[in-house]
C-alpha cells in the first residue's frame, strides 16, 4: 500500500503540491488525471524517491520513501518499475542493454537467462529482433515500449506509468492498456497510472484521482468519476474549455478577435530583390 | 543623510558578498561531489570496462591533438628563446629553457587545457544531455548510483590518463625544441640532448606529473558538477558545456599557481 500524507513541494516559490492526500492499495490500479504542468510527474517522482518533498510523507508498506537513501533506498525502488514520459533510455546502450540494465547490475542471471527474459519482456510490448538497435533509431512509440519492457524486466511490485499511451497510436494504445490490466490481474502488480488519456483512463482503472492546484479533488471507481458533481472534475473529463478551469488559457476577447481575424491585415511575404 | 552617501559603498559590499556566497556554495558543491566520487570508488565494486571504455576516450583519443599542440609549443619555445639568446651567444641555454618550462609548467597546463575542452566538454553536455532527457532519473529509479556510475569511471580515467598524457606532452615539446635547435639554431643533437637533460631534477617530472593528477580531478569533477545540474533543454546542456570548460580553465590556472608556490617556494 502506498499512503500519501500532505504532500507539499514548491520549485522556486511555485508551489506544485499543496498538501496532497492518497491511498493506493495494494494491487490496485489508480489512474491520477490533471491537466498538464498540474504536478502528476512531480507525484510520481516522489512516490519512487526521486523528489524530497518540502512537507508530508509517502508510506510505501509502512516505510517513508522520503526518509531513505543510499542502500535501503536502493532496495525500495528495485520493488518499483517506472516508465517514464519521454521513456528515457539510455543512449549509449542498445536496446538490450537498456532492458537488461536492473538484470545485470542487482542479479546472479546466467547471460542467456538475461537475453531470453529480455526477449521475453520485448515481446510482451510487441516488439522484436531490435536488441541490437540503440534508442535513436527507434520511433518514439517504439522507445515508450522499450522503456516499459525494461521497466517490466526486474519483475516489478509497482509499476508507475508517466503517459503511457502519449506518443503511440491508438491500436498500440490499447494494447499497453491491456498489458497494464494483464498485469493487474495476473500478477497483481500496483499501478499508478497518470494520463490525461481518458479512453486508458476509463479502461485501466479501478480508481481515478483528480488533480488539480496540488491536491486531490475528487477520487472514485470511473463510473463515480463520470457521475462527479464537481464542475472541475466534470470540465476536465469531457475536455470542455469553459468552465471553473481557466488557468492557462487564452484571454476569450484576444481569441475572438484572432479567430475573426478583424485586427488581421499583414501577412508575411518574401520580395523579390 | 549617511545611507545615501554610502549607498554605492553598500551596493558594492552586497555585490561583493552575493559573489562570496556563490562561491562557497559551488566549492562546496565540487568537494561534495567530490568527496562523493571518493565513497563510490572506495566502498562499491569497480567498472573495469567502464574505466577501460573512459580512458580510451580520454587518453587514446587525445594523444595526436596533444601532440600537435606540444610538438607547436616546443618550437615556438625554441624561436622565442633563441631570439633572445642570440643577442647573449648563449643559444646553447635553449635547450635547458625548453625542457624546464616544458616538463614543470607548458606540459601539465597545456594538456590539461585540451583535455579540458575536448573531453571535460563532452561529459558535461553528455550529462547535462542525460539529465534533461531524465536518462538519470531512470538510473536512480533501477537503484543505480549516478555517481558510483558515471562519474567514478570518469574520475579514475582521468586521473590515469592525464599524467601519461603530460609525459607524452613533454617528450613532443622537447622534440619540438630540439628540431629548431638542430636544424635553425645547428646545435649538435647529442649537446642538445645533454643541456636538455642536465638541468633536470626528479622534482621537476614529480611537481609537472603531481600537477596533471589534480588537474585531471578538477577537469572531471567540475565537468559532472555541471553536468549534473543542467536544466532547461538543449540551451541549458550548450551553457552548462561552457560554464564547465570555462571553470575548468581557471581551477587549473589557480591550481597551477598554487601548486608551483608550495612546491618551490614553500617546501623547497
Amino acid at each position: 500500500m502506498i499512503d500519501i500524507r500532505g504532500l507539499a513541494k514548491s520549485f522556486d516559490g511555485h508551489k506544485v503540491l499543496e498538501g496532497l492526500d492518497l491511498r493506493i492499495e495494494t494491487g490496485e490500479t489508480m489512474v491520477i488525471i490533471g491537466r498538464s504542468g498540474c504536478g502528476k510527474s512531480v507525484l510520481l517522482k516522489h512516490i519512487i524517491g526521486l523528489v524530497k518533498p518540502d512537507a508530508g510523507a509517502i508510506a510505501v508498506d509502512g516505510e517513508d520513501i522520503s526518509q531513505l537513501s543510499g542502500r535501503s533506498l536502493d532496495r525500495l525502488r528495485l520493488r518499483f518499475g517506472m516508465l517514464f514520459q519521454s521513456a528515457a533510455l539510455f543512449d549509449s546502450m542498445n536496446v538490450g542493454e537498456n532492458v537488461s540494465f536492473a538484470l545485470r547490475e542487482h542479479t546472479t542471471l546466467a547471460p542467456d537467462a538475461i537475453t531470453q527474459r529480455v526477449h521475453d519482456c520485448l515481446q510482451l510490448v510487441g516488439l522484436q529482433d531490435i536488441d541490437q538497435r540503440y534508442p535513436a533509431q527507434l520511433s518514439g512509440g517504439m522507445r515508450k515500449r522499450v522503456g516499459l519492457a525494461r521497466a517490466l524486466a526486474i519483475g516489478p511490485e509497482m509499476i508507475l506509468y508517466d503517459e503511457p499511451t502519449t506518443g503511440i497510436d491508438p491500436i498500440m494504445a490499447d494494447l499497453i492498456n491491456d498489458l497494464i490490466i494483464a498485469l493487474h490481474d495476473q500478477l497483481k502488480v500496483t499501478s499508478i497510472v497518470v494520463t490525461h488519456d481518458m479512453v486508458s483512463a476509463y479502461k485501466v482503472a479501478d480508481r481515478i484521482a483528480m488533480l488539480y492546484n496540488g491536491r486531490i479533488v475528487e477520487v472514485g471507481s470511473p463510473d463515480a468519476i463520470r457521475a462527479s458533481k464537481n464542475p472541475v472534475v466534470q470540465q476536465f473529463i469531457r475536455g470542455e474549455a469553459n468552465g471553473p478551469i481557466q488557468e492557462g488559457l487564452p484571454d476569450r476577447d484576444v481569441f475572438k478577435r484572432w479567430t475573426a481575424r478583424a485586427d488581421i491585415n499583414f501577412r508575411p511575404t518574401i520580395e523579390d530583390r | 543623510m549617511i545611507t545615501r552617501l554610502n549607498a554605492p559603498l553598500l551596493d558594492t559590499t552586497a555585490a561583493a558578498g552575493a559573489w562570496a556566497v556563490r562561491a562557497s556554495w559551488y566549492a562546496g558543491s565540487l568537494a561534495l561531489l567530490f568527496v562523493q566520487t571518493l565513497g563510490g570508488w572506495l566502498t562499491r565494486p569497480l567498472r573495469f570496462r567502464a574505466v577501460l571504455y573512459e580512458l580510451w576516450k580520454i587518453g587514446v583519443q587525445s594523444w595526436f591533438i596533444v601532440a600537435i599542440s606540444s610538438l607547436f609549443i616546443g618550437m615556438v619555445l625554441a624561436f622565442q628563446s633563441a631570439y633572445q639568446m642570440q643577442k647573449l651567444a648563449a643559444e646553447i641555454y635553449i635547450a635547458s629553457l625548453v625542457s624546464l618550462s616544458v616538463v614543470r609548467e607548458i606540459g601539465p597546463v597545456i594538456t590539461a587545457l585540451i583535455v579540458a575542452g575536448r573531453v571535460g566538454s563532452a561529459i558535461a553536455a553528455e550529462l547535462g544531455t542525460m539529465k534533461v532527457t531524465e536518462q538519470i532519473d531512470a538510473l536512480q529509479t533501477l537503484a543505480a548510483d549516478p555517481v558510483h556510475y558515471l562519474v567514478v569511471p570518469r574520475f579514475l580515467a582521468m586521473i590515469v590518463a592525464l599524467p601519461f598524457l603530460t609525459l607524452w606532452a613533454d617528450a613532443i615539446g622537447i622534440l619540438g625544441g630540439l628540431i629548431i635547435g638542430t636544424m635553425k639554431l645547428g646545435i649538435l643533437p647529442s649537446l642538445y640532448w645533454k643541456m636538455t637533460t642536465l638541468p633536470l631534477l626528479f622534482k621537476d617530472l614529480f611537481s609537472g606529473l603531481l600537477k596533471a593528477f589534480i588537474f585531471g580531478m578538477i577537469i572531471c569533477i567540475v565537468s559532472c558538477f555541471e553536468g549534473f545540474r543542467t536544466q532547461g533543454g538543449a540551451e541549458g546542456v550548450g551553457r552548462g558545456t561552457t560554464v564547465a570548460v570555462v571553470s575548468s580553465f581557471l581551477l587549473i590556472i589557480a591550481a597551477d599557481c598554487l601548486i608551483t608556490a608550495l612546491l618551490y617556494f614553500v617546501w623547497r
